[in-house]
Formats: structure tokens, sequence, C-alpha cells
């Protein structure tokens, strides 16, 4: 299973150690936001919402490197649309590897 | 060249700031997290470039373009490969970046905005023009039914709102929202399919996400309309047939 991690970020920053910590500031702060709104939506069955959620949430899984899951979550919000929650487990197993990779850094 | 950006995610502003710093001939002068707050800026200043993003809540990218006057050269960022046909529908659009952007991605889209055709006027692309105003058949009134009120299914019960109370109509993907003075209704259900059973001397398109109730307008302030508590934006398309049917004095 592949982790997370600060490839793609350390190729941004070339060397600006500012930025990357001004980015990774970023990404701590609104990761769980996104994530809470996430499962908010899911908890009340707003699955158009949760899949804007899920799309935005696209975004700061491909910053982590997390290729593959990237893949796995286009698939998901398309799911959503109608209503099948079939990827929903492995889905939120990306969330979970996130936000333990994020609290360490 | 002068340039903002208007993405809703802090992080993919903060990354476009860093890759506009490592190109010389580009000045970010402004971030938005929304649209609307650009099209306000926008009224005021004028800028060379605007890097977008289309998937945004409430106002898409795409909404946005449809509603500035003479929009400048565009570059889209997106987390969606979905887009790319319509987006090149836009003679405005110069580039499409895929989520996450690196920097040697984001120097061909600047290269291509930099050789992109000198002219200050951009055209009008044939995709706007062609969106011009149609005018619905709920004009006029469908034999022997009334358009007085509406009924629309909530949870299998069919409700009556009386037309006149309706003061906005608002597409949210696949379901509308239907504002009134009292109460708003979420109903499956598309702006085409309520615009014909609606007045059309009441209601009118002024936007691709919008139809509003005319008599309930407060004020028209250059691209948007006040309506009860809502600023709705205008489309440029839209603008024409709005203005034919307004008092004005």
């Amino acid at each position: 299973m592949e982790e997370p991690n600060l490839k793609y970020i350390q190729e941004l920053a070339l060397g600006d150690e500012g930025f990357k910590q001004k980015l990774i500031n970023i990404i701590k702060v609104e990761l769980p936001v996104e994530i809470d709104a996430y499962t908010m939506n899911m908890k009340n069955g707003h699955f158009m919402k949760a899949a804007e959620n899920v799309h935005k949430l696209k975004h700061k899984i491909s910053i982590l490197g997390l290729e593959k899951s990237y893949y796995l979550a286009t698939g998901f919000e398309e799911d959503l649309k109608i209503e099948s929650l079939e990827k929903r487990g492995e889905f939120e197993i990306i969330l979970s590897q996130m936000t333990k990779f994020v609290n360490i850094l | 060249m002068n340039s903002i950006i208007i993405d809703d995610e802090l992080a993919a502003r903060a990354i476009i700031s860093h890759l506009c710093d490592q190109v010389d001939s580009i000045e970010v002068i402004e971030e938005f997290p929304n649209a609307l707050q650009a099209i306000k800026f926008l009224n005021k200043n004028e800028v060379d470039l605007i890097f977008l993003d289309i998937h945004m809540p409430d106002f898409t990218g795409f909404d946005f373009i449809d509603t500035v006057k003479n929009p400048p050269k565009i570059v889209l960022t997106t987390s969606d490969k979905n887009f790319a046909i319509e987006a090149f529908e836009y003679d405005c659009i110069i580039d499409y970046l895929v989520k996450p952007i690196t920097l040697p991605r984001f120097l061909k889209a600047i290269q291509k905005v930099e050789n992109f055709a000198t002219s200050k006027q951009p055209k009008i692309s044939s995709a706007t023009t062609s969106k011009q105003p149609k005018i619905s058949s709920a004009t006029s009134e469908t034999e022997g039914v009334s358009k007085k009120e509406l009924y629309v299914n909530i949870d299998r019960r069919l409700i009556k709102i009386a037309s006149e109370t309706i003061y906005l109509i608002e597409a949210k993907g696949d379901y509308i929202l239907i504002k009134t003075e009292d109460k708003n209704y979420t109903v499956h259900s598309t702006l085409k399919k309520i615009e014909e059973k609606l007045p059309g001397s009441l209601f009118l398109k002024i936007h691709r996400s919008f139809v509003i109730n005319i008599n309930k307008i407060i004020d028209i302030e250059d691209n948007s309309v006040l309506i009860a508590r809502d600023v709705i934006p205008i489309s440029r398309a839209n603008r024409p047939e709005l203005m034919k049917r307004l008092n004005l004095l």
C-alpha cells in the first residue's frame, strides 16, 4: 500500500524551506476541516455534497503523493453522485492515513 | 502581467502563488477564495491573467467566465479532467492545468499565455455568443393549466406553491432550490423544466444557474441583482433580455 509522502511538496518548494513549511501548515489546517465536512455530509446522507468534499480532498491526496489513492477517490466521487458507497471503506482508510501522516509533520 | 488567483482552497492558492513567484513576468496582485469577490474586484480593476479553479461551491469557474465583462486571459486549474472540452470553447481560456500542478507544466502554460495574441480586447467566444437568452415556452400559458401555482413533489407529497411567491430558483446539480418568501424547497428537477411551468411574464433566467422573479428585484448593480436577501450574478448573455424587461426611466 502506498504511503503519504512529501515528494511533490519538496519538488515544488525548490529548496524554499519557508514555502514548504507554509504549505504543510496550510494542509494541517485545511485537511481536518475538509474531512469533517465530508464526514458530516456522509452522516446526514448528503451524498452530492460529500462528492464535492471528496473532490476537494483529491487535491490534498495528490499533494501528499498518493497517486493510486487519487484514482480511487475519483471513482468514489463519481459513485457518490449515484449514491453508491462501495468504495467508502477504502477511501476512509486513505483519509486516516493522511491524517496520521500530517499530524506528525 | 498582473494576475489574480481564484480558488476556494488555500493550499491551491499558495501553490499557484509560489509557482508565479518563479516567473518574473507575473505578479499576483490579489487572491480570492470565491468567484463573487473576484467579480467585485474586476468591476473596479483590470488584470491581464486569471488563474481560475473550475470546481467551487455555489459559483463555478464557468459561471464566473459567463458573468465577467470582457474576461482577460484565463488559465483554468482543476482536479477534474472532464471539463477540458468545455473549457476550450472559450477563447479567453489559454490553458487547463490539472492539479497537482508541477513547475514544468506551469511554465508551459505561461509560455502559451505569452504567445497568445497580444490584442488587449479578448475575443468573444462562439460559446459565449451562442448563449443568447432563449424566450421560454413558458411565456405562453399551457392550455387549460394555470401557471399561477406550481405543484412540486417532495417526499411523495405534491406541495402547492403560488408562483408569485417564488423569488428565486437556483440550479444545484440534479436538483433545484426554489426560494419563496416563507420557505425554501429542494426539488429533483432542472431550471429548464421549472421555467416551462412558470409564467414567462414574471420569471427570467439571468444566469445558467439562476431564474428570478423580476417583480421581486430590489436593485441591479452592474452585473448582479439584489433579490430579497440574495445577490445573484447576471451573465453577459442574459443581461440584454433582463434590461429589455425592465421599465427603465
